[in-house]
């Protein structure tokens, strides 16, 4: 069994990964900054703008690599979403080409996208995303949000349960996108040949994916900022939504469940009192 | 049970009915008219707990199993067409996957509340076993619910449990093949998981039947551990350990909705949320936290068939409690040196579960180690020779003298929550 646990690295525990890869001594675990969410907390809810910039940019550059095969075109306009228009929906739908078929010959046959598609793949397999990228398989967008965190460990982790911390994905997507920093590599850490060094990626230092963004490399019309920071923040709150469409409406819900149960609590407490005040207990 | 019923049919319709199926009389006297103990603090209504949790459990299942495709190809995909398609489908999935969370939170405070009263002892000890096999059903169903999602660590943690089997002596392997339906965790593994799946909490249920007839049959335990003398010990179920119970229940909701929709992902493993993928391992396996306590047992011991002993017994040792225990006081209230020791044996068996979440190396093995010769000692050891050498406080002469004093079992309940968690 102890082979088996040790056989492959990925992603998901620091502490396992800092043991088993000798170049990053125990302790060395990426630190994961904490950032300022507008979904975070029991009244979270997405900020449109960012959704849309943060879809541009998936859109511009992530998707070149990675796929978001979860994600329909219809969702781009359901409620809690980026808040497009259902016409402006179709027009995006329709600037995709999506395979279809067979039709009534046998032959498959490429047509614009409509709503009811999910997000075309930038690669048939995983095989052909492997070849175009040195090996390396970028992951699928839709889940990554929900599929990464660094381990909190002891006594955080109890906190976070009643701090409601819940944005760890976030928090790891926007320290890996911001954390590529050529010049620090530390003494006796040797970057392979097409691997970039990355102090925030988990199962890293190296990391397959070259640095993504770059000042100005995606156009914004509203004014907002146009660094990688900001780029950052928008794509991981888009990424957010993508793994969590429904967190608005979750916590809007989940805050009028928590009023019914407390004060249906109360009433049931003391309804237990006057039954109670006769019995010597 | 029907024995305590005062019902007396008045309808025409009713006393055709209890002529021909007493069912009417059978409810009464199981929960209106029982007479149960005066003087149960809160953590009785673990009980009332669990049961709604079951049926939680129960009614959330059914329904994502209409919306749920088991097949290595489409379960994974499946489970997400819930959470973002389907009416309602992140409310069902994370009522149901944190559902499971809070039925372990309450199963164990409903144990270690046992285990301090002495709720295991003569006369109850059928209601004792009994509960040890809901216990044993629970986490088969619980593990095989962890599987269907499909995701790395549904994979993994089958993989790593069933493999288990394989070190029985001689017919290991083969047993490990039967599990599998094949020659690795696959199809028809993920297809009997969810057969099962579905299976054992009806299974759960009828012996819930049997644990709660037993314990009305001999009658509740209460804080004191002395047994209700008159009439004046008891008060009948309804209305006020409905009442009670109840509320207890819409407390433990407000816990249980703080998870669901505030921190639904808190319990889970992020990999969870990858596919699973045979040719990937992930760095650290880890069950699911109410397993870490007996996940660590198994990894303490360095042989592997001696480990998965070693985690069975931690189980089995809980069927011969009622033996092993010796002293004739049932309520931990009034003996001073044993209920130094539960503290003792919870810190230990929360130390367990800490130490099941960390990497078996160093450090870590040593201390796993140590906390699981003391689960076993507190058991073997501790518990038998207690009853000779411990000197138990005076018993109230009933449960109404203890409460006019002043509430004996109170204030010891008062403390017990941080621990049993």
């Amino acid at each position: 069994m102890s082979t088996m646990i040790k056989m492959v690295r990925s992603f998901a525990a620091v502490a396992a990964v800092a043991i088993a890869t000798p170049v990053f001594a125990a302790g060395d675990a990426p630190h994961i900054e904490r950032q300022q969410w507008s979904f975070s907390g029991p009244f979270g809810f997405y900020d449109r703008g960012q959704l849309q910039r943060g879809f541009k940019i998936y859109r511009e550059v992530c998707s070149s690599c990675h796929s978001l095969k979860q994600v329909a075109f219809r969702n781009l306009a359901s409620d809690g979403g980026p808040g497009f228009t259902e016409e402006q929906a179709k027009q995006i739908a329709s600037e995709y080409t999506v395979i279809d078929g067979p039709n009534d010959d046998g032959d498959m046959y490429e047509r614009p996208g409509i709503l009811a598609d999910k997000f075309p793949s930038p690669f048939p397999n995983e095989e052909a995303a492997r070849a175009s990228n040195g090996g390396a398989y970028p992951p699928d967008f839709s889940l990554l949000a929900k599929a990464r965190a660094a381990h909190r460990g002891f006594p955080w982790f109890v906190f976070d349960a009643f701090t409601q911390y819940q944005e760890q994905g976030p928090d790891y997507i926007y320290a890996l996108l911001t954390g590529y920093e050529e010049e620090e590599v530390p003494d006796g850490v040797t970057i392979p040949e097409g691997k970039y060094f990355n102090h925030s990626f988990l199962a890293g230092p190296a990391i397959g994916m070259a640095p993504p963004l770059s000042e100005e490399l995606v156009e914004y019309t509203d004014g907002t900022p146009m660094t990688v920071e900001q780029y950052a923040h928008d794509v991981a709150a888009f990424m957010m939504w993508a793994a969590e469409p429904h967190l608005e409406e979750r916590k809007k819900i989940g805050f009028r469940v928590m009023i019914f149960l407390i004060v249906f609590a109360g009433m049931l407490y003391f309804t237990k009192k006057k039954l109670w005040r006769n019995v010597e207990h | 049970m029907a024995g305590h019923s005062n019902y007396v049919p008045q309808s025409a319709a009713a006393k055709w009915l209890e002529s021909r199926l007493p069912v009417i009389s059978l409810v009464r006297g199981s929960f209106v008219d029982f007479p149960t103990p005066k003087n149960l603090n809160y953590w009785w209504t673990f009980g009332g707990i669990l049961f709604f949790m079951l049926i939680a459990q129960i009614i959330t299942g059914v329904v994502l199993v209409m919306h749920y495709t088991p097949s290595t190809g489409a379960a994974f995909n499946s489970v997400e067409h819930i959470m973002r398609d389907v009416n309602f489908g992140w409310m069902l999935r994370y009522l149901h996957a944190n559902g499971a969370s809070m039925f372990f939170i309450a199963v164990y405070i409903h144990i270690f509340r046992g285990l301090y009263y002495g709720s295991y002892k003569a006369p109850r000890e059928i209601s004792w076993i009994l509960g040890v096999i809901i216990f044993l059903i629970m986490m088969g169903t619980a593990f095989m619910g962890y599987v269907l999602p499909w995701g790395q660590m549904s994979f993994w943690g089958a993989t790593v449990i069933t493999n288990l089997f394989s070190a029985i002596p001689l017919v290991g392997e083969e047993i490990r093949t039967w599990l599998w339906g094949g020659f690795a965790v696959d199809n028809p593994t993920l297809n009997r998981f969810f057969s099962l799946h579905y299976l054992l909490p009806f299974m759960i249920f009828g012996v819930v039947i049997l644990h709660v007839w037993a314990f009305h049959t001999t009658g509740n335990n209460n804080p004191t551990g002395v047994q209700p003398k008159t009439k004046q010990d008891t008060v009948p179920f309804h209305p006020y350990y409905t009442i009670k119970d109840l509320f207890a229940i819409v407390v433990f909701m407000i816990l249980f909705a703080w998870f669901a929709f505030y921190v639904p992902n808190y319990m889970g493993h992020p990999d969870n949320y990858i596919e699973a993928n045979p040719l990937v391992t992930p760095s650290h396996i880890v069950p699911e936290w109410y397993f870490l306590p007996f996940y660590a047992i198994l990894r303490a011991v360095p042989d592997k068939l001696g480990g998965v002993a070693a985690m069975f017994g931690a189980i089995a040792v809980l069927f011969v409690l009622p033996w092993l225990d010796t002293s004739k006081v049932r309520s931990g209230t009034y003996r001073p040196l044993f209920k130094q020791f539960f503290w003792i044996f919870a810190a230990n068996a929360v130390a367990l579960g800490y130490l099941g979440a960390m990497p078996a190396e160093g450090t870590y093995v040593l201390l796993a180690r140590v906390c699981t010769v003391y689960y076993f000692a507190h058991f073997l050891i501790i518990l038998p020779m207690l009853g000779f050498l411990e000197k138990p406080r005076p018993l109230p002469a009933s449960i109404s003298e203890a409460v006019l004093k002043g509430g004996a079992g109170k204030p010891a309940g008062a403390t017990a929550a941080p621990d049993t968690k």
